[in-house]
This record gives C-alpha cells, sequence and structure tokens, in this order.
C-alpha cells in the first residue's frame, strides 16, 4: 500500500533517507541465533528458587500463619513473612506523589484479592520450595467480598482497601476525575438526537511468552545485581529502595531485553522479595513466575464500564457529551488511578466538541488488581467512543466518515481539558483512509486541512 | 537426591551429565549444559517456546524428562550456524522482521526446520500447521509465516 | 522429594511399582510432566514400561489394536488408519503429537482428551495387564484406574461411517469448544439402522449421547430426519466451563456442530 507523502510538505524536510527504508533490527541476530540473553538465562551455582504461598480467598482476614512445617522441609533455607520486609506497606506511584501506600509486598492481617502474596518459601530447588509452600498452615477468616464496581461504589459495600478508607481513589477533585466544559445541559438541550449507550470490557490478559521475573545475586558487599524482565528499570529500582530501605546505590538492575511484556512489567512485585531473600540468605535467588502465575497473578489491564451520552444535530455536529467511565482497579492501586484519569482527559475522543461533561472512578473490589497495558485508561475508551460514534451517525444517517471529518479537531481547538489542539493530522489520516480503503467522501472534505483558515 | 547419567549429542556433539532424576530436558540443556536458546515459556506443552529436535522430530523440551533422551541427536537453534554463517532460516526471519521480542523465535525456527526437512517447498497452509503448536505474542504471525516460505525458496534456489 | 522416574522392561513390573504412594505411570509426559511443573506435589514418582507392545499398531481383518505408548503423530501418519487421522490431528500441535499417547488420552480432563472421544464412538475395548473393559465402563472409572493401559482394540470403521468434528476458536490448533465423534451405519433403505455419538466437553470426561443415538434409528440424513436427535443431543450432558467457553455456551452450540457433522 502507497500511502501519499504530499501531507504537510511545508513543515517537513522531504530528505528523509531512513524512513520508509528497511534496517535490520540490532538484537535480531541474537533472537534467531538463540544467544540473545534474557534474565532467566542467568543461572548461577547455589541459586535458591522463590515459590509464593498465595491466598486461596477473595477477601480474608488473616487469624494466623504457621511456618514450621515448611521450614523443616529438606532443601528449605528461608521463610519470608510480611515481618521480614523493612517497608512492607507501598505503592508504586508513589515515586510521583500519588499515595497512599495502599499494598503489601506480602499480605500482613488481611488479603483483598484470591492469589495475594503471603508467604515465600526460599529452597534449593523450584520442587523443595512448592512441597514447603503447601505446607504452610494460614488460618482464614473469610470476609464478604465484593467483585462489581457499581456494587462496589454502593454505601454498605465491604471496605476492600483500608488505606483508602473508601472503594474508589480519592483525587484532589473528589471521588472522580471531573472535566467540565461548555453547558453539557444546555447541549443536550439543544441537541436534535440524544443518545445514551453503556459500554463494558473484561479484565485482558497480556499472556506474554516470557513469564515474569527476576534473578538476583548478592556481591558479597551489600550489593545485590538483579537481572530482570521489568519494563519500568528505574521504577522498579526505586520502589525496591524504598521497600527494601536500603540506597539506590547498593542495587544493580540489569535489563532491558523482555520476552513480550505490553504493559504487563511495568508492577513492582518480584524484584523486591527476591532481593530480600537474597540479602537473609547470601544466595542467589531466582523468583519466575509459572504460567499459571502470569495468567492469574499478574496484573492484567482492568476491566472498564463507560457510558456516553451524546446530543447531535441532523447537520453531523456533536453539541454535547458527558462520558462516566470506571476503572476496576481491583484490590490496590498499582498503576490505575493514572489510568482512570488519563480517561478523562481522552474521552471527548479527537472530536470538538462545545459543552463536555467527563467524570472517571478508580474503583476497588476485591478482585486481581489491574495495572498497564496497551494504552490503559484510553485504549476501552476508544472502541467505545468509535462505537458510540457509528451508532451516532446511524441515527442521523450519515456516512460514518463524513460524520468524523465533521467533528474532527484540527489545529487550534480548545479541548474540553483546557490544551489547545496542536499538530493534529486527523483529517490528513482519514483523508488518506478514504483513499486507501476505497471509501469515498464528499469533495469538501477531502479538501479539509488540519489547519484552520486564518488560524 | 539419586542423579542419573544421561548422554546424547547436543548439535553433533557429545554431552554426558548427571541429573537429578525427573529433570526436564529444557532444564538439562538450560542450567547444566548452559544452552540456553530453548525458552521456558509455559512449562506446560503449550507455547512450543522450549521446542527442540530429537531424532528428526520436534519434541517439547519442557515435557520430555532428560533421563529419556539416552543416546538420541539433539539439535537446537544455537547449532544451525555453520561457521557463523546462518542458516537459511535464520537468515529469512532476520531479513523479514520475524522477530520482535525474540523470546519464540528459537521455537519457531525449530518448528520451521522439521517442516522444511520433510517439506522442502511447503504451502502456506503447511507452514501454519507446522507453526501451529509456537505461540508468538509480537508479530501476529505472518511476518514469521513469510519466513519460512522464504527459507524454502532460497533452499530451493540453491538447491537448484 | 524430588519427582524421580523409574523405567522397567514389562508392564508387569511397572504395574508393581505404580503400587506406591504418589506414583503416575509416564506416558508421552504432557500430563504428568505438566501437572508436576506446575506444582502438583500429589506427583512424587514416575514409572514408565519401554515395552516395545505399547508401541505396535496391530491390523487384521479389520480389526485394529493400538499400543497405548503409541503417538497421535504415528496414528495421523499411519496408511491404514487414514479414518483416525482427522482425530489424530486434533490432539496439540505437532510437537505434541510427536508425544501425546493413545493410552495417556484417555485420562486427559475436559477440554483435552478429543482422540478418546474417537474411541467412545468407536466402541473400542481398553486392555490394561490383565483385563479388557468397554471403554465407557473405563471412562468412567478412570480416576481409580491404577493398571497400566497397554491397548486400545476397536473395528475399523467401513468407508465414510466415522465421521469427527473438533470445534476450537483458534485455528489449525486450539483447545477445543468441544468435540464430537459419530459412527453410523445405515439399513438397504438409506436410513440409519445404528448409531453411536460421543461427545468432549460435555462433561469432564468424553460421554455417549444415548438419546441422540436413539433418536437417529431409522431415520434418514437430512433436516426434517435428524431434527429429533438434535433435540435430544443435549440431555444428561453437563458442559464444562472454562476459559474457552461457558457451559451454557457450549450447550448452545453442541446441536448446530451435530448437525453439520451429520449432515456434512
Amino acid at each position: 500500500m502507497e500511502l501519499r507523502k504530499s501531507y504537510f510538505a511545508d513543515v517537513r524536510k522531504d530528505d528523509l533517507h531512513e524512513i520508509g527504508q528497511p534496517r535490520p533490527r540490532s538484537d535480531s541476530p541474537g533472537h534467531v541465533t538463540g544467544k540473545t540473553a534474557y534474565f532467566a538465562d542467568h543461572n548461577f551455582p547455589g541459586m535458591l528458587h522463590l515459590k509464593m504461598v498465595r491466598s486461596p480467598h477473595h477477601h480474608a482476614r488473616i487469624r494466623s500463619i504457621d511456618t514450621s512445617e515448611a521450614e523443616k522441609h529438606p532443601g528449605v533455607v528461608r521463610v519470608l513473612t510480611a515481618r521480614d520486609v523493612p517497608h512492607n506497606v507501598y505503592t508504586i506511584l508513589i515515586l510521583i506523589q500519588i499515595g497512599p501506600e495502599d499494598e503489601t509486598v506480602l499480605a500482613d492481617g488481611k488479603v483483598r484479592w484470591k492469589g495475594e502474596a503471603v508467604v515465600a518459601v526460599l529452597a534449593e530447588t523450584e520442587r523443595a520450595a512448592q512441597e514447603a509452600a503447601a505446607k504452610v498452615k494460614v488460618d482464614y477468616e473469610v470476609l464478604p467480598a465484593v467483585f462489581d464496581m457499581e456494587e462496589a461504589l454502593k454505601p454498605g459495600a465491604p471496605i476492600v482497601n483500608e488505606y483508602h478508607g473508601q472503594n474508589y481513589y480519592l483525587y484532589d477533585s473528589g471521588e472522580c476525575r471531573k472535566v467540565r466544559f461548555g453547558d453539557v445541559e444546555a447541549g443536550f438541550a439543544e441537541a436534535d438526537h440524544v443518545l445514551e449507550q453503556s459500554y463494558q470490557s473484561s479484565p485482558i490478559e497480556h499472556a506474554p511468552t516470557e513469564t515474569t521475573g527476576c534473578v538476583v545475586m548478592p556481591e558479597g558487599n551489600d550489593r545485590f545485581t538483579c537481572y530482570t524482565n521489568t519494563q519500568a528499570m528505574f521504577f522498579t529500582l526505586d520502589n525496591t529502595s524504598i521497600i527494601l530501605q536500603m540506597p539506590g546505590s547498593k542495587l544493580h538492575f540489569v535489563g532491558g531485553t523482555v520476552g513480550g511484556g505490553f504493559g504487563g512489567k511495568v508492577d513492582v512485585i518480584v524484584e523486591p522479595i527476591a532481593i530480600l531473600g537474597a540479602k537473609l540468605t547470601g544466595r542467589p535467588v531466582s523468583f519466575i513466575y509459572s504460567r499459571e502465575e502470569e495468567m492469574q497473578i499478574s496484573s492484567p489491564r482492568a476491566a472498564e464500564k463507560v457510558v456516553i451520552k451524546d446530543g447531535v444535530m441532523k447537520d453531523g455536529r456533536i453539541v454535547a457529551r458527558k462520558v462516566t467511565g470506571y476503572t476496576d482497579a481491583g484490590a490496590y492501586s498499582r498503576h490505575s488511578p493514572y489510568g482512570a484519569q488519563k480517561g478523562a482527559g481522552h474521552y471527548p475522543g479527537p472530536y470538538t466538541i462545545p459543552n463536555v461533561w467527563i467524570d472517571t472512578y478508580c474503583v476497588y473490589t476485591n478482585r486481581t488488581p489491574s495495572s498497564a497495558m496497551r494504552g490503559f485508561g484510553v485504549t476501552i475508551g476508544d472502541f467505545a467512543l468509535e462505537v458510540q460514534m457509528d451508532k451516532l451517525a446511524r441515527l442521523i444517517g450519515m456516512d460514518p466518515l463524513e460524520f468524523r471529518f465533521i467533528n474532527a479537531y484540527r489545529d487550534g481547538d480548545m479541548k474540553a481539558h483546557r490544551q489547545p489542539t496542536e499538530g493534529a493530522a486527523l483529517i490528513e489520516c482519514m483523508q488518506e483512509a478514504s483513499r486507501a480503503a476505497n471509501w469515498p467522501v464528499a469533495e469538501k472534505f477531502m479538501a479539509m486541512s488540519s489547519y484552520k483558515k486564518g488560524a | 537426591m539419586a542423579k542419573v547419567p544421561v548422554q546424547f549429542t547436543l548439535n553433533g556433539s557429545e554431552k554426558a551429565e548427571f541429573v537429578e532424576s525427573g529433570t526436564t530436558l529444557l532444564n538439562t540443556l538450560r542450567d547444566k549444559i548452559g544452552d540456553t536458546s530453548p525458552k521456558g515459556g509455559c512449562q506446560q506443552g503449550t507455547c512450543g517456546a522450549c521446542s527442540v529436535i530429537v531424532d528428526g522430530e520436534l519434541r517439547l523440551s519442557c515435557l520430555t524428562l532428560a533421563e529419556t533422551c539416552n543416546g538420541v541427536a539433539i539439535t537446537t537453534t544455537s547449532g544451525l550456524a555453520e561457521g557463523g554463517v546462518l542458516h537459511p532460516l535464520q537468515r529469512a526471519f532476520l531479513d523479514t522482521f520475524a522477530t520482535q521480542c525474540g523470546f519464540c523465535t528459537p521455537g519457531m525456527i525449530m518448528a520451521a526446520k522439521v517442516l522444511l526437512d520433510h517439506t522442502p517447498n511447503p504451502s502456506r497452509e503447511d507452514v501454519v500447521e507446522a507453526l501451529s503448536g509456537n505461540i508468538c505474542r509480537c508479530t501476529g504471525y505472518e511476518p514469521i509465516i513469510q519466513a519460512v516460505l522464504t527459507a524454502a525458496r532460497a533452499n530451493s534456489q540453491n538447491a537448484a | 522429594m524430588a519427582l524421580a522416574l523409574q523405567t522397567f522392561a514389562t508392564v508387569k513390573d511397572a504395574n508393581a511399582a505404580l503400587k506406591a504412594a504418589g506414583t503416575r505411570y509416564l506416558g508421552g509426559g504432557t500430563l504428568v510432566v505438566r501437572a508436576a511443573n506446575e506444582g502438583d506435589v500429589s506427583v512424587s514418582g514416575l514409572v514408565r514400561s519401554t515395552d516395545p507392545a505399547l508401541s505396535a499398531i496391530e491390523i487384521n481383518d479389520g480389526k485394529v489394536s493400538i499400543g497405548a505408548s503409541v503417538t497421535m503423530a504415528a496414528i495421523a501418519g499411519h496408511p491404514d488408519l487414514g479414518a483416525l487421522a482427522r482425530a489424530a490431528r486434533a490432539v496439540g500441535g505437532p510437537a505434541i503429537r510427536n508425544m501425546a499417547t493413545v493410552g495417556g488420552n484417555l485420562f486427559a480432563p475436559a477440554p483435552y482428551g478429543d482422540f478418546a472421544v474417537a474411541l467412545l464412538a468407536l466402541d473400542a475395548a481398553v486392555g490394561t495387564g490383565d483385563a479388557e473393559l468397554p471403554i465407557e465402563t473405563f471412562l468412567a472409572d478412570r480416576d481409580n484406574s491404577r493398571a497400566i493401559v497397554t491397548y486400545v482394540r476397536f473395528a475399523l470403521p467401513k468407508g465414510d461411517s466415522f465421521r469427527f468434528l473438533k470445534v476450537s476458536r483458534i485455528k489449525p490448533k486450539g483447545v477445543s469448544v468441544l468435540s464430537i465423534a459419530v459412527v453410523l451405519e445405515h439399513a438397504g433403505n438409506g436410513t440409519v439402522s445404528s448409531a453411536r455419538i460421543a461427545l468432549g466437553c460435555m462433561a469432564d470426561r468424553p460421554v455417549r449421547a444415548r438419546a441422540a443415538e436413539n433418536a437417529l434409528f431409522g431415520k434418514t440424513l437430512d433436516p426434517d430426519g435428524i431434527a429429533s436427535a438434535l433435540a435430544a443431543v443435549g440431555e444428561g450432558i453437563a458442559p464444562i466451563t472454562d476459559p474457552i467457553a461457558s457451559a451454557w455456551y457450549r450447550a448452545e452450540v453442541l446441536p448446530v456442530h451435530l448437525g453439520r457433522l451429520l449432515l456434512g
């Protein structure tokens, strides 16, 4: 497919010799010969294997933990519980002042989702660690759990996470992130048609072929080298430094080669506890998720619910848009308060609408904590918005692509969250899509530009 | 713990190791012998990243116990290049951008090699079938399919 | 305790070793090694037998005997077992088929065990060291089976009397939404004189659809003729729910796919 290069010819040089030319990937020779070193390709003599005892309940109080049988199991070197972790309650976004700290490295007094880490077992072999993990006795008092976001927001719902005190993230703007632009109710009153639709999605697992994990080598000088497949190297280093109360200068992280991430490897989960294990035993430690853990334990993309109410004119102009978005964080924040906030800025879509009202909630439930995945906070929103756009076009009997030309944002337009539009290229993208897909639109749309005349 | 002797050839060279009974071929190759080209992606026989060739047949090394491999000949992706010259499959994977994260690549190349060893001029359907036990989460498979077809064409041109 | 493997030349010796608690028989490894890898610590020892009889395929007078260690690939590639090739190829990808055995497939929990569905429709007999059981009886009590399965035996289906369908969301290799195997015999007037229908994923193991079988008797294979069988095929089923499909979905689409298989 040959795409035209004439767009924006006046603002770019036409001497781009690399763009459009195939260049070999620098990492491919390693990949095709099997020489690329992933974290798990580091293997050290005397390495211990870490296996996690996990909560079988969605929500429960821990009455007691008995590790005595596990500690006596042949091959077991060390068993870790919450009291072994120097700073056990953390939250990864604290690095950018998004608190409160709300998650435990190892459960302390309570579990809030099925699969939560409770006790870590370090043993000479994976098998010994698995056998010993089966011998850890945890006495649980099962508590009522909540799995549905709207149920969680109702008064009287079980409180998922006491560090928040309520089942939503409290932004500085209140119970949700808010965008207010124009007068949305006046817009609906003026509209020829109003369409309200609800869209929802399930959690989605990234399912990388390489599971989450790390290998830690104590260097003998109170420094630790951590081979990891994290997608967030310095985020992980800084959070580990907080959790282990250890200066960052003692931590040497080696990574960058990731066997598929897609956002699923940005949480700080395996490294702190593995480094702690290496510190307390003086031995190299390997902590690698099994496939089942990768699918069930690692954060998925959040489940979302998006309610969109639009006011549209017969001539194709959208005059009002009200969106209420719900992001299911699961039991802990991780990156979800940020995802929900990102949605608030994004929900009007790439369209210029004079009256906009947006509320986005980050909701806590007793589900697996969700986190980053490819455009989290906007991907599900885009699905909802574009399905809504098609429905609106159908409602007024207009071609769906022409309908988008009418509403597309252009340079100089004010977005609902008060950022003026700059460098827009939606018009030109749609023009080229129209041509490439052989989906003709009226000539006046083909003559449009993202530059507004006189702007 | 009782250790058992295991002897086989790996990419043409003799290997002899003592392993704990019940050790998988994957762990033996990676941890004992140091050939980390087979990857452990699922340990369930689902992803194909651990695929190796045992006596000409594609096998999942994560579900194969090392002690059942006495006397066999094993081929892995790390042994394909000869004298620093890439195997046509490796060349094709590189040239057609069939690798992204690279984690599935060694297993994909093993599955493709068995196919081309038996079917030098495969159809697209043959390639899809041959790779059907190997999961790639990055590429969407199309560049990998093209790589195998490209390698097959390169082979037949060389033979002609 | 490590996962120790004991290898025996004879099935008899292997059977004796299997009496120890925590031991499982190792066929192709696609079930038991997988379980051990995932941390199933109830498996502490593995036993296998290298008896060559376990790997034999014998065909005499239309009667087939397949050793329990015969792989899916060996069946799919056997020149005289063409009728079964589709069912054998339904199992896993190429590497799995080089490893997975006929004996192991009898123990594979749904959604796996597509080949056992075919064997159930073929009304196979399952041989163990000292006994032979009808496959339906064997499957019903398979969780308590301790004796090593040595062979399966059945009559080779005539002509196109055997039909097999595996439905999966991913092609060519995906986990079963369901699988169906049918063996049909026709009377001189073209009506169905005998039908055996076996279903996969409609319980935790392959099951017969007896009500549908009875409803086909005396009918012709056209939309009207099979209607009562399609209406009856859901009787007594308890489909599994897993990440591939819900029980509800499986029950809903079962008659659709049975219809396609019967009319196809």
